[in-house]
């Protein structure tokens, strides 16, 4: 309804506007289909999926380690903590320049700066998911000869997890937009580049389309993916009554 | 009742001049535990009762392993205890559940730990669930349970390995009274079904005389064992027993002094036990709730 709405303004606007630089809901539905069926949007979509999964993956990898490193380990508190705090300041497209530097215009860079945007994220709610770990678990599994890593991976992990995945919720976020800067820069196959490329061509429907194909999949993959897992664990975790 | 001696046999349990003392906030070292003794035997029922701050609950940390003592020496058959291990476990105040296992995984829990194989551990579960009558239950979330029922499995947890030595910090404090009297029956009925050496610390004085062939009582600042007294009467026991009850008044008495010592150090001298007014309803209150 609210989207009927919306979409009814927004054709009325761009009646009254100029139809080049806002061009009307169907121009722009016209252009997501010419964009699909040529296959360049699927391909482009793909791709950034693909690279995103890649870089998403080894900054929770990355994230969750070093939280838990800095949940747990003095030393890396002390030196690393301060760091970490003062990077999470500064935006990802900011990496941009220096990994441009570092490893080139390519898929490296692009890689860089999406494990950049998302592991300070999912590394401070880890830490403080850990930390809020009830001691008296980890007394009651140490008595049950839970030490190490299995203390790790069957209490404390698990017990954080519901911290540990708000972080990550958050990660993603923060990985798809740094996604989408560093493919705005260059020959990068991805959506990023597709919307680069119609504002080359002065194609502004193909701009919005794209818009809205990202807004699109930023909701899905946040509500279906995300908003159901937190459901769950929440749920089982007992965090939730419902 | 009389004063218990040490028997002829090597204890199971033995404390020798232990002491444990930390560093406060402000670096000055907190004694919890001074010179403290205290020998259990195989198969003894024994609980420790004191007003809090007696180190009664640093005692079991000690035994269990969870902390090293800052002087003298934790031996569990004559061997100096160095960390946790499979002949002892605990039970908290607390179930200390893990919440996201369901209660047949987490009383399988300490079995996987000790790489007992999968059909043996199915086998051992059930057996201690049954023992808890919490075997209907088995697929439940622990927060889908009562905190009896969650105490219940926390038992079953605490048994499936089949330690030899039971270590229990005021596992029934925050129950009610009337499922505190059941579980101090099952407990009792397990215990004499087991034969496992039990440690038991309470602050609750009924519950001592009612569950332990010996109670210890414990004296503050410093923490150390003031007296250690045999309890006699036949079992199964109740609560309400006329015996538990005299006994329990007997040994209050001891306590009380203690109590009145912390009470007057707490307040700064402003309060006079006047009329032998041992505040009932405080959170050390002596045999409340029974």
């Amino acid at each position: 309804m609210f989207l009927a709405i919306l979409i009814a303004a927004w054709a009325t606007a761009s009646s009254l506007g100029d139809a080049l630089l806002f061009p009307s809901p169907l121009d722009v539905g016209r252009a997501l289909a010419r964009g699909f069926a040529s296959g360049m949007l699927p391909r482009a979509i793909a791709k950034s999926m693909a690279r995103l999964a890649l870089g998403y993956s080894v900054s929770l990898v990355l994230g969750v380690s070093l939280g838990c490193a800095l949940a747990r380990v003095r030393a890396v508190k002390d030196t690393l903590g301060l760091l970490v705090l003062g990077l999470q300041a500064v935006p990802s497209v900011c990496w941009l320049p220096l990994a441009l530097l570092w490893f080139g215009l390519g898929e490296t860079a692009i890689q860089v700066v999406v494990v950049l945007g998302s592991l300070l994220s999912v590394a401070v709610a880890t830490e403080s998911a850990v930390h809020t770990v009830p001691p008296l678990l980890v007394r009651a599994a140490r008595t049950m000869g839970a030490s190490g890593p299995r203390l790790w991976w069957r209490v404390i992990l698990p017990a954080a997890l519901p911290g540990v995945l708000s972080g990550a919720r958050l990660g993603w976020t923060f990985a798809w937009r740094s996604l989408l800067a560093g493919e705005l820069l260059f020959v990068s196959g991805g959506i990023g580049q597709v919307l680069e490329f119609g504002r080359e061509f002065y194609d502004m429907a193909l701009v919005l389309g794209v818009m809205v194909v990202i807004v699109a999949l930023g909701l899905g993959s946040d509500h279906l993916l995300f908003g159901r897992l937190e459901r769950r664990v929440r749920r089982m975790w007992g965090l939730d009554r419902t | 009742m009389e004063t218990a001696s040490t028997g002829m046999e090597a204890p199971l349990i033995e404390l020798a001049g232990v002491s444990k003392a930390w560093p406060d906030a402000r670096g000055q070292a907190v004694t919890a535990l001074d010179a403290a003794d205290l020998a259990v035997r195989a198969g003894e029922f024994v609980c420790l009762c004191g007003p809090s701050g007696c180190g009664k609950t640093t005692v079991l940390n000690l035994i269990a392993g969870l902390e090293s003592p800052s002087g003298g020496a934790v031996r569990v058959r004559g061997a100096a205890v160095t960390g946790p291990g499979p002949d002892r476990t605990v039970m908290f105040q607390e179930a200390a559940l893990f919440p996201w296992l369901t209660v047949f995984r987490n009383v399988e829990f300490p079995l996987e730990m000790a790489g007992v194989p999968a059909d043996e551990r199915r086998s051992r579960v059930e057996r201690y669930l049954r023992m808890v009558h919490l075997w209907r239950y088995r697929d439940a979330q622990p927060h889908a349970l009562s905190g009896g029922m969650r105490q219940r499995a926390a038992m079953a947890r605490a048994l499936v390995n089949d330690p030899a030595i039971l270590l229990m910090d005021e596992p029934f404090a925050a129950l009610d009274a009337q499922t505190r009297d059941v579980l101090h029956n099952e407990l009792e009925r397990i215990w004499l079904e087991t034969g496992k050496t039990v440690v038991f610390v309470t602050h609750n004085v009924r519950e001592a005389v009612r569950l332990g062939d010996r109670v210890v009582i414990m004296g503050t600042r410093p923490g150390r064992v003031k007296r250690d007294l045999r309890v006699s009467l036949a079992r199964p026991r109740a609560a309400h027993d006329r015996d538990v009850a005299s006994l329990a008044g007997v040994v209050e008495r001891e306590l009380k002094i203690e109590l009145e010592k912390v009470i007057r150090e707490e307040l700064d001298d402003a309060w006079s036990p006047a009329g032998g007014g041992v505040p009932r309803d405080s959170h050390r209150g002596l045999g409340d709730g029974i």
